[in-house]
């Protein structure tokens, strides 16, 4: 099973990204069974959140928050704390939007691309790094997503953003 | 049929639009509101075409259901936690008058301490009050049960309400994938309606009437055996079920490499996977656990535990409930149902999940290593035993 861990604050749609990249795993192939849900409890902007998706090649029977993740996925970097690495599986990675280094991470500027598409946040920027970087879901698996769960006039953006960061990622 | 990825609530709402009931009545509360609100827009956009009624309280919610049951209309509502209590006196007047509302609840923790986490105190407290009860361990099964039930509490054998069970928050609010069946399938497994209880000008009869000493017992008699034909039409609905839409479904129980087990740990709902990741991994260690996931908790599957316990050498229970200065509910009717089949084993009750803690996986499998070792009769996760006594089997 691989587990990814999502960290943002409210309003910058962390749990709507765990949710389309498992909609993105399950939408093509036969036998593909996601899980996704956020920390639950009362939503409040600006608060911490935590998002998990589990991804899976049979049904997902382990409904309990993630313990050791395959990825860490942090829209904030201020949400960043070196402890985080304690939840990783030992090759797991940590995968920050920052425009500045942070050590034992990948950072990417995801304000900037989303900026040029002109979305207020960057999860489905982080969408499509943590999509390039661990091969999970394809682009095409990434698209569908957005066109099947997202409202209508923010699907073209948010599949350009994803685009530009995969391209972004692959260079 | 289409699959999509869906949270338990969403997927429920699914399946009610698929049941196309004639009258919705809505009180939102946290964790069930997502049902009544997707269903709201599915009455707004025109795919569902139900009454959709606004009411001030779940006691109205669910009198509005009886009111429009008596009607001879399909009725629906949904609640939770202190909403289930605050419309408690209600549910006794739908059983009793044998009106087949269905009803889903997302189960909750209830007060005091105020909590709005998941766990099982609201649904099982109601377990005298004539609904046929059934826990949903995923969204398929949430999605599925939607539309079994119907066809469950409106068979003329049965003519009771059903209470869907979805887990709070990590059942109501988890999204995974779903099969969404196509609604001519739908049509053909749950036609609509029809009903002589009901009011009807041409016909009158006397409905939800008053009975004295001389003839009460009688209908509570026929509300008793009415719930106990109940078993033999959820198998034949699930047989029809698994002929049009492929997924058979278990009857009262699901039972999981419980034929060898040594070890067997009793469950409902959600919790039920890990629990059988648990005998797995135990499995890979040479020691035999099963478990088994209780489904129906009314009609209680009886006869059924007895046989899936009656070769192992010790049980547990795990569950998200307490009966305070007992034991938890569930743990006493699967008690009574070893006594009554002359099965003795040491069996060990354990509190979790209680509202809305986490279960791990660590949890579970220190359970199992208890029920190998013995333990007190009643444990609390994460607390310890309760100083009342320690079960000798």
């Amino acid at each position: 099973m691989k587990e990814i861990l999502w960290l943002g604050r409210g309003g910058q749609g962390a749990f709507t990204a765990a949710k389309l990249f498992g909609a993105a795993y399950i939408s093509d192939a036969q036998s593909q069974y996601a899980l996704a849900f956020p920390s639950f409890g009362p939503e409040r902007r600006g608060a911490p959140v935590r998002a998990f998706t589990k991804l899976d090649t049979k049904p997902v029977l382990d409904r309990s928050q993630t313990e050791q993740a395959d990825f860490i996925v942090i829209l904030d970097d201020t949400l960043y704390a070196p402890e985080l690495q304690n939840l990783l599986k030992p090759d797991g990675r940590i995968i920050i939007n920052s425009k500045a280094p942070i050590p034992d991470t990948f950072t990417f500027d995801g304000e900037a691309v989303a900026a040029e598409f002109h979305l207020p946040t960057v999860n489905t920027v982080m969408l499509g790094i943590v999509s390039a970087l661990s091969g999970y879901i394809t682009e095409a698996q990434a698209e569908a997503a957005i066109s099947g769960y997202m409202p209508e006039k923010i699907q073209a953006r948010n599949i350009g953003a994803v685009k530009l960061a995969r391209e972004a990622v692959q260079q | 049929m289409s699959k999509r990825f869906l949270s338990g609530n969403e997927a429920f709402a699914e399946g009610i639009r698929l049941a196309k009931p004639d009258v919705i009545s809505a009180y939102p509360i946290t964790p069930q509101t997502i049902v009544v609100e997707r269903l709201s827009e599915m009455v707004e956009d025109g795919s569902l075409r139900s009454e959709f009624i606004h009411v001030e309280s779940e006691h109205s919610a669910l009198s509005c259901a009886i009111g429009a049951s008596a009607a001879g209309a399909r009725a629906f509502t949904a609640t939770s936690s202190q909403g289930l209590l605050y419309m408690a006196e209600c549910l006794y007047y739908a059983s009793g008058g044998r009106f087949p509302i269905v009803m889903m609840n997302a189960d909750r923790s209830t007060a005091l301490p105020w909590n709005i986490y998941g766990d099982q105190r609201d649904s099982l407290s109601q377990l005298d009050s004539g609904w046929i009860q059934v826990y949903a361990e995923n969204a398929q099964e949430a999605l599925d049960l939607a539309l079994m039930s119907w066809k469950i509490a409106e068979d003329k054998r049965v003519s009771t309400p059903v209470m869907v069970n979805l887990d709070g928050f990590v059942l109501t609010h988890t999204y995974e994938t779903v099969e969404i069946p196509e609604q001519a399938q739908a049509d053909r497994f749950l036609p609509p309606y029809v009903t002589e209880n009901r009011i009807d000008f041409a016909d009158p009869k006397n409905l939800a009437f008053s009975a004295g000493p001389d003839t009460n017992y009688i209908f509570k008699y026929k509300a008793h055996t009415g719930m106990l034909a109940a078993k033999q039409v959820v198998s034949e609905t699930e047989s029809a079920f698994a002929e049009l839409f492929g997924r058979q479904y278990s009857g009262l129980l699901d039972s999981y490499r419980t034929e060898d087990a040594d070890y067997i740990l009793v469950t409902l709902g959600s919790i039920a996977g890990l629990c059988r990741e648990a005998a797995d991994r135990l499995r890979e260690q040479g020691i035999r656990a099963g478990v088994v996931r209780i489904r129906y908790m009314r009609p209680f599957p009886n006869d059924e535990i007895a046989a899936a316990l009656k070769h192992a050498k010790a049980f547990g229970v795990l569950e998200k409930d307490i009966s305070f200065g007992n034991e938890g509910t569930v743990y006493t009717n699967v008690n009574s149902a070893l006594q009554k089949a002359g099965v003795q084993l040491p069996g060990y009750d354990f509190i979790g999940g209680l509202g809305g803690r986490n279960i791990s996986a660590g949890d579970i499998a220190q359970i199992f290593a208890d029920i190998q070792s013995g333990t007190e009769h009643v444990t609390f996760i994460g607390i310890g035993g309760d100083g009342n006594g320690k079960s000798n089997g």
